[in-house]
């Protein structure tokens, strides 16, 4: 029946216009069964307005979404089965958290036994034995946040909407509804789209990322994959804590590209998938926790001397600023207790250099 | 400190000298309902309840009540109605020309009564409706719509945006969304609406007395008594449309005060 091969959900060249203001540029999208996938970016980068589309809240402009093979352009928001847990979460204030999770079944005309037995059913499932019949008012974050979850989850659904349902929550909840999610998700087998700015919270559940950016997609693939080979600029700048170099190819080996730069001359790996010649300018990234730091000159390639500007520190993990000669900003994170090591307040020039492995190349196009 | 104990004071005999002078005259008239004295003078004499029974019997008074009443339940349900469309199109859409739209639906308090009133006479005269009941209902609905609608738009406001569009994602059409969402989150405000409007349909004068010809209203009535001659029985009469009045305001900013945060958005 459900053929393996066809993504669940398809976006084919879809676009989405307000006015003038173009909110979804071209965007092609598979998901697939069973998966979870989040959609990361700034705000204003589309991530909301592709799961609006998807949940038939907005129509789109050009293109065609499909779910489980069906055309849904003009399939209206009532008649798809698509719950999406809001950001705001959108619990109906006027009803207990038992009468909340049977709206969706009421609305799909189950008689009220069934109904209070499924959403007893699924409020137990979240562990909300205790507060079945408990006014949402009276409720506190964490456990309106599973009121929605079984909410959207009653009506058994193949996929589950998710709109930043973290955000207003405290850090440590964070951390414990993530697990609920992940597990709930990894139980039921259906896919799940979570829509986030936050990469943490992208990177600890989901099984492929979706980098959003000024309405298009900017790169698919797992957290890894975009953490240490991010595809163009626009993801090296938005995820994690990378150095980003331009300069102009000098030579070309079978294997490695000499770059030369304002800051230095730098050897990287050539990359599988994009061609350089001589004289050609090329942008590459280095990930701030690859980097080392040092007193002396050590004798590798890729070497830059430069002053230490500030330091950030966050706890185990300590990120210093430094500048090159020329004024490129260079970032280093280092372990806390290595910190001490290299003494950071002393007024003296510091080596950082990294592996020619280290280096990725980037995209300088843009897609679409 | 001392200060501002002094103007602590001052603040709250103000207070209290307002309250003389508005609630004064009304609470002589109830007093006065119950004194057996032809004229309102002092001292009083001996309680009464003539004047009551007077009113009670008498049939004039009776049907303009009954008259009174169905005006008032009428054009509130009426004026509540077109209120809630009012407010929720607001609250829903955006629109070319929405600054106008709004204007125009709040504007009829501000015209003047006598204006109003002479005009819903010429107008409905032109349909052969002056004089009957159906006439001043409609033209209290007129003048009673601002105020639902003002009242039921508050409570929108406090609506989540998203709680109309999650009904949607679970399932329910517009229609439904709007049967049990939309409504059950206006409940308090259409309560306080339905009160208030029909308090003010009750008290209505000006209107009322151009328009109902023979189907007069409790005010009409009044007039017509003091203007014979000084009747203690419009002390009475009085004191029942206060009572009623003022039943019905109070269980609407009671109803609208206690949900006033319920249900408003939080984190």
């Amino acid at each position: 029946m459900v053929n393996p091969d066809r993504p669940l959900v398809q976006f084919k060249n879809v676009v989405k216009r307000f006015g003038n203001f173009v909110a979804l540029k071209s965007t092609d999208l598979d998901i697939h069964e069973g998966e979870f996938v989040a959609l990361m970016g700034p705000s204003g980068c589309g991530k909301t307005t592709t799961l609006r589309l998807l949940a038939g809240l907005e129509k789109p402009s050009e293109g065609e979404i499909t779910l489980g093979g069906k055309l849904m352009n003009d399939v209206k928001a009532h008649e798809r089965e698509t719950p999406l847990v809001w950001q705001s979460l959108a619990l109906f204030p006027f009803m207990n958290a038992r009468e909340n999770v049977e709206f969706g079944l009421k609305m799909r005309g189950f008689n009220a036994d069934v109904r209070r037995e499924k959403a007893i059913d699924w409020l137990e499932r979240l562990g909300m034995e205790e507060f079945i019949e408990r006014d949402v008012s009276q409720l506190s974050g964490g456990q309106r946040q599973r009121v929605a979850l079984a909410r959207a989850l009653v009506t058994e659904p193949k996929i589950l909407l998710l709109d930043e349902p973290l955000s207003a929550l405290d850090a440590h909840l964070v951390i414990r509804m993530q697990g609920v999610l992940s597990k709930l998700q990894r139980e039921l087998g259906i896919t799940f789209v979570y829509v986030t700015h936050s990469q943490s919270e992208a990177f600890a559940m989901a099984d492929r990322v979706v980098i959003m950016g000024d309405g298009e997609v900017m790169q698919i693939g797992t957290a890894r994959e975009i953490y240490r080979t991010p595809k163009n600029r626009f993801v090296a700048e938005f995820v994690g804590r990378n150095n980003i170099i331009s300069g102009t190819v000098t030579s070309a080996h079978t294997d490695t590209l000499i770059v030369n730069t304002a800051c230095g001359d730098f050897t990287v790996s050539k990359p599988d998938d994009l061609v350089f010649k001589q004289n050609d300018p090329i942008t590459f990234s280095v990930s701030a926790d690859l980097v080392t730091i040092d007193v002396d000159r050590p004798e590798t390639d890729n070497v830059v001397q430069c002053n230490l500007i500030s330091e950030e520190f966050v706890g185990s993990v300590v990120t210093l600023f430094l500048e090159a000669a020329d004024g490129t900003e260079l970032k280093v994170q280092v372990q806390e207790k290595e910190l001490q090591k290299i003494n950071p307040k002393a007024d003296i020039p510091y080596y950082i250099s990294w592996p020619t492995l280290s280096a990725h190349v980037l995209d300088a196009n843009l897609p679409g | 400190m001392i200060k501002d104990g002094v103007i602590s004071f001052f603040l709250k005999a103000y207070l209290v000298v307002l309250f003389i002078f508005v609630f004064a005259p009304i609470i002589a008239s109830v007093i006065f309902s119950f004194n057996s004295d032809r004229f309102p003078t002092i001292p009083l004499g001996s309680f009464s309840l003539e004047w009551y029974k007077l009113i009670i019997n008498d049939p004039d008074i009776a049907k303009a009540a009954i008259t009174s009443i169905i005006v008032a339940i009428s054009s509130s349900i009426l004026a509540t109605f077109i209120g809630f469309c009012t407010a929720y199109s607001d609250y829903r859409y955006d629109f070319r020309f929405k600054g106008p739209y709004l204007a125009l639906a709040l504007l009829p308090p501000t015209v003047p009564l006598i204006i109003m009133a002479l005009a819903m006479l010429a107008w409905l005269s032109k349909f052969g409706l002056s004089g009957s009941v159906l006439s001043i209902v409609l033209a209290h609905t007129v003048l009673c719509t601002p105020f639902a609608m003002a009242i039921i738009r508050l409570r929108l406001s406090q609506m989540d945006t998203s709680l109309e569009a999650a009904a949607w994602n679970l399932g329910a059409s517009e229609w439904s969304a709007m049967r049990e969402i939309v409504v059950p989150f206006a409940r308090p405000a259409i309560i306080s609406s339905l009160c208030l409007t029909a308090a003010v349909s009750f008290d209505e004068f000006a209107v009322a007395w151009f328009v109902s010809g023979l189907n007069k209203t409790i005010p009409v009535v009044i007039l017509e008594i003091v203007q014979g001659n000084i009747d203690p029985r419009v002390n009475a009469i009085g004191t029942f449309v206060f009572l009623t009045s003022m039943t019905l305001v109070i269980i609407a900013q009671v109803i609208f005060m206690k949900n006033q945060n319920k249900g408003a958005v939080s984190g």
